[in-house]
């Protein structure tokens, strides 16, 4: 189960940025391929326990999922594919490059920013 | 108005969406290809050996280590949960065994490799060889450093892991049959229909039969590892001649 382990690196980067903007952490946005190695209901099951006591804590995970998709080399064709099945749709050769499936991203942060408004309020 | 109190001072929440599109295991990358830099300066080959726990791995790096120790200077890190008992074995070879026990952590990642390359002086070494955990799922997610991956499969675990596991044979540069000596007492092993679910994952990487334990046709693992070898030291050398080039007025002394 390395999901621990990837959700504690994500957490330091998303502390790394909610500190720089000096704000709360709300959601943040995956994007994960099936081919990446990584369980998103395991990363879902394992993220409230690396959030706990940090600026995360109570945020909000969301995997947007990324279809395999694949480039033949032979006839050049672009098809979706099956992890285990990786061949082209058009032609069937097994010679084919992986245009996408593998990612492993941190997409986005939405952040909480309390602006205080006091002095537009006193006009 | 503030919600609060009824004042007049008002807080207005935004929200800010920060676009980051990195990768989630940079951290890791960027440790791995320091380790990748460590064992280029030193013209070090590293390959990672990776599989399923008991699919020969530690027996494999005995056989290599006896038909390579009189041509090249060689060292292992042992992943490991608990015990020592496979840098053991490769330390009764002759051959410097550094082990990490990783505790409850199913795979090796960069910063363990880095720790454990702390302790090999890699000055004194040609190859060396990164025992990953015995696991087909994790150790694939996570850059060593390593030059090239060795995945076993054994025979005794049936021709269709590589549709079982992609993620793993998908990163495989070779794929070792080990334990091919029992094929004939399984009935579900075909080493045909292996090599077949390998280039359903779109990997050309070649596919050798072999048992350590019985010796046998252990010449086109050899071969391909001299071939490797001579490979990536090509490599070395250029970049380290294209350094050289960039700084020759410049003297500076070697990075430890």
């Amino acid at each position: 189960m390395h999901e621990l382990s990837i959700c504690q690196a994500l957490i330091l980067r998303v502390e790394d940025i909610a500190r720089e903007r000096s704000g709360k952490v709300r959601r943040v946005c995956l994007g994960i391929g099936p081919l990446s190695g990584v369980e998103p209901r395991l990363l879902e099951d394992a993220y409230p326990l690396a959030c706990a006591g940090t600026c995360a804590e109570g945020s909000q995970l969301a995997i947007e999922p990324i279809n395999i998709r694949v480039r033949c080399r032979s006839c050049g064709a672009e098809s979706e594919a099956a992890p285990n099945r990786l061949l082209c749709a058009a032609c069937g050769d097994w010679r084919t490059d992986l245009l996408s499936g593998d990612e492993l991203l941190l997409l986005r942060v939405e952040l909480e920013t309390q602006d205080d408004l006091t002095e537009l309020a006193n006009v | 108005m503030c919600e609060t109190c009824g004042c007049l001072a008002t807080q207005v929440q935004d929200t800010e969406t920060v676009d980051v599109l990195s990768r989630l295991l940079e951290a890791n990358d960027r440790t791995a290809a320091h380790n990748r830099h460590h064992f280029d300066g030193h013209g070090v080959v590293a390959f990672n050996i990776m599989s399923s726990p008991g699919a020969g791995k530690t027996a494999l790096l005995e056989a290599t280590i006896d038909a390579f120790k009189a041509d090249f200077r060689i060292a292992v890190i042992e992943g490991d949960l608990e015990t020592d008992n496979d840098a053991r074995r490769i330390r009764a070879r002759g051959v410097p065994a550094v082990q990490i026990t990783t505790g409850s952590a199913c795979h090796l990642d960069a910063r363990m490799v880095h720790e454990a390359l702390h302790e090999l002086p890699l000055s004194q070494f040609d190859i060396v060889f990164i025992e990953n955990v015995g696991n087909l799922v994790c150790p694939a997610s996570f850059d060593l450093g390593q030059h090239r991956n060795v995945v076993l499969l054994s025979a005794a675990e049936g021709d269709d892991k590589p549709a079982k596991y992609p993620v793993m044979f998908r990163a495989a540069d070779l794929v070792l049959l080990s334990k091919m000596d029992l094929a004939p007492l399984l009935d579900d092993f075909d080493a045909a229909r292996a090599e077949q679910a390998i280039r359903a994952l779109a990997n050309a990487a070649p596919v050798i039969p072999l048992s350590a334990r019985k010796r046998l046709n252990l010449e086109p693992w050899q071969a391909w590892l001299r071939g490797e070898i001579e490979k990536i030291r090509a490599t070395q050398a250029a970049a380290h001649d294209a350094h050289e080039a960039h700084y020759e007025h410049h003297h500076h002394p070697a990075v430890a």
